[in-house]
Parts: structure tokens; C-alpha cells; sequence
């Protein structure tokens, strides 16, 4: 035994001796034994990548994506098969990815623990109204009137070059509308063979927008709901409004003739 | 029900017409402050509607003192007396004009643009 023991003593220092002096080798063995062990844990990979390739594990896709990337930065070249089922997987991902970026994008309060503020919420409430019926969110800014456009006609007169446009945006007759420009602004004017309106004096785009606000205020807009889906009917010589939303009438002040009239034109005049 | 509610208004509005057209100057009636262009960027302004009982000369002459500007009094055939001044003084009118308590400022119309 105690032969044996120092046999096997012998044995094993003779085993060590090698080994220590030997640690270069050892490295070498390290190495070697490393890159061996890199390519046994590759080749399974290579089969689950394959197998995910199939469609058999996508569910799990996000365990695997870790791992084959590491993977795939050393065998991009020789697995060109996979190539495939890469693109896809990556697909995937970054579809996820943009999702989690929308969602966050979309909840500022997503990931943190802070309360919800209230406007916050109301803006919430409100995207999801407008998501699903656009029609119950109320946006009081539907009914844009595009801006008068104005042009010079010598330095007198002054043209409105899209009156029959927001005339046919109003509902109104362009003659009501007329009476009511020319009044107010207290000139005279006429419609041209486009439709347009001319008017005497200079006037600037600014002066024609406040003066259809107010038209628009007195004679379009429905006191009661705020829509402008309104007919203006004429019944023995009053002038009444009705609403199409909600069913609502007034009567509206007529363009008098004294408005039409002018007062100081009639001075000018004698 | 639905006969009252057609009923209110109907009575209503004719009775406001009558007013207005009896007394002349009812409760609703507006004074209208007009603009007028004239040549180049010369303007006029015209007060119209305001109460018979005050004297137009002397509110004239108070209108023409503080604005530093000319006016007369135009007698209309069908809307009565009228005040004119030169220049866009509309501003400058309905804020004398409710200053002085001779009108209200929601019985003042400005028209123009």
C-alpha cells in the first residue's frame, strides 16, 4: 500500500510536475478546451435555432433571441440558413418594442408610480372618445371657414374672390349675405360675372373676416347648441332660424332697409 | 303644452315690434355708430338712433371738442337727426357716449369692420 501510495504519489507528482510547469499548456488546453466547449454549446443552439426556425418555439422567442444573438455574431456567416427565421424573430421584436414605445409615449404615467393627474386623464378620456366615436367628442373648432381672399380691382374697389365659396359653406343665400356686407360696411357693391363680389372703398381681408364673424354670430350660428347646421327661413317678412342638430328657432333681426339704406351715403348725397 | 310654447313667442315678437315702433325710442332701441370710407383714408363717422329728448347740438358740440374733429347734424327724412363726424370715431363715440351716461353700453351698436 505504501508502495502503491508512493506510486501513486510518484505517479501524481510526476502528473502535478508536468502540470505546473506546464501552464502555458494548461492555457493552451484551457483554450482549447474552451473553444471546444463553444462549439458543443453552439451546436445544440444551432438545432434550437433551427427548431425555431420551424415555428415550433415562438412563444418562447423572447428566452432564444438572447442567446442566438451572442450566437449569431460568430456564425452570421455560416448560418445562412437560419437566415430565415432571424429575420423573422426580429421581426417580432421589434414590433414588440415599438408597441411598448407607444404605449409609453402614449400614458405618461406608464412605468413610474405617480399619480395620474387630472388633465392627464381628461386627455385620455378624451383620445379614447375620438378613437371610437368621433362624433360624441365635441370638437367645437369643426367648422373652419376658410379666409376670405381679397384682391385690389384698380384702388377703389375691392374683390372678393371666394364670397360664393363660404356663402355655400354657410347655407346662406349670397344675396343675404351681400346685404349684410354691403351694410355693414356701408358701400355699395355688386356680384361680377364669376361670382365674385365687388366692392367700392379698400378693404383689407382682416376687415371682410370680422364682419362675416359677425354674420356668421347673428345669422348662422344656433344659440342654443353652437352648430352652425342652421337654415335661415323667411316667414310673412320675419326672418327666423332654425337649427338642423337640435331643432331650436329664433327669430333673427331682418337687414333692415334703413341698414341697407346708408345714412351717410344718403348725406354725401345732398 | 306644445300650444303654450308656440303661443309665448308669437305673442311675443309682435308686441316688441309694436313697442318699438310706437315709442321711437323703445327699450330695445340701438344707437348705431357707423363707419363710412371716403376718399383715400379719410373716413366718417355717423351716430344714429339716439333719444329725441336730448339736444344733437350740444352733444355735437361736446363730441366735436373732445375728439378735436368737425361734425354737423344731418336731419334725415326717415331716421330723424344723425350726427356726423369726420374721421373713425367709433371708439371714441360709444365710450363718450356711455361716459356721459346718455346710453347704454349694451344699447350701443358699432358697425363696420
Amino acid at each position: 500500500m505504501a508502495d502503491d501510495n508512493v506510486d501513486d504519489v510518484k505517479e501524481e507528482v510526476p502528473e502535478i510536475a508536468p502540470f505546473d510547469p506546464t501552464k502555458k499548456k494548461k492555457k493552451k488546453k484551457v483554450v482549447i478546451q474552451e473553444t471546444e466547449d463553444d462549439s458543443v454549446d453552439k451546436v445544440p443552439e444551432k438545432t434550437e435555432s433551427l427548431s425555431a426556425s420551424d415555428g415550433l418555439e415562438i412563444p418562447f422567442a423572447g428566452l432564444k433571441k438572447k442567446k442566438k444573438k451572442q450566437v449569431e455574431t460568430s456564425f452570421l456567416n455560416e448560418e445562412s440558413a437560419e437566415a430565415g427565421g432571424e429575420v423573422d424573430d426580429h421581426a417580432d421584436e421589434d414590433g414588440e418594442g415599438e408597441e411598448a414605445g407607444q404605449q409609453q409615449q402614449r400614458y405618461p404615467w406608464d412605468g413610474t408610480e405617480r399619480d395620474y393627474t387630472y388633465e392627464e386623464l381628461l386627455g385620455r378620456v378624451f383620445n379614447i372618445l375620438r378613437e371610437n366615436n368621433p362624433e360624441l367628442a365635441g370638437d367645437r373648432r369643426r367648422t373652419v371657414m376658410r379666409p376670405p381672399q381679397v384682391l385690389r380691382e384698380g384702388t377703389k374697389k375691392t374683390v372678393f374672390a371666394n364670397f360664393m365659396d363660404l356663402c355655400k359653406s354657410m347655407h346662406r343665400q349670397a344675396d343675404h349675405v351681400m346685404a349684410f356686407l354691403l351694410a355693414e360696411m356701408g358701400t355699395s357693391g355688386s356680384l361680377d360675372g364669376q361670382q365674385r363680389l365687388v366692392v367700392k372703398g379698400r378693404f383689407a381681408p382682416k376687415n371682410f373676416e370680422g364682419i362675416l364673424r359677425r354674420y356668421i354670430n347673428e345669422y348662422v350660428i344656433c344659440l342654443g347648441c353652437k352648430s352652425p347646421d342652421t337654415i335661415l327661413s323667411k316667414e310673412n317678412r320675419l326672418f327666423f332660424l332654425r337649427c338642423e342638430k337640435c331643432g331650436s328657432g329664433r327669430s333673427v333681426a331682418p337687414i333692415k332697409a334703413g341698414f341697407v339704406a346708408r345714412v351717410g351715403r344718403r348725406n354725401t348725397g345732398t | 303644452m306644445s300650444e303654450l310654447d308656440i303661443q309665448i313667442p308669437t305673442t311675443y315678437d309682435p308686441f316688441a315690434d309694436g313697442n318699438a315702433e310706437d315709442s321711437g325710442a323703445g327699450s330695445k332701441e340701438y344707437v348705431h355708430i357707423r363707419i363710412q370710407q371716403r376718399n383715400g383714408r379719410k373716413s366718417l363717422t355717423t351716430v344714429q338712433g339716439l333719444k329725441k329728448e336730448f339736444s344733437y347740438s350740444k352733444i355735437l358740440k361736446d363730441l366735436k371738442k373732445e375728439f378735436c374733429c368737425n361734425g354737423t347734424v344731418v336731419q334725415d327724412p326717415e331716421l330723424g337727426q344723425v350726427i356726423q363726424l369726420q374721421g373713425d370715431q367709433r371708439k371714441n363715440v360709444s365710450a363718450f357716449l356711455t361716459q356721459a351716461g346718455i346710453v347704454k353700453k349694451d344699447n350701443i351698436k358699432i358697425h363696420g369692420f
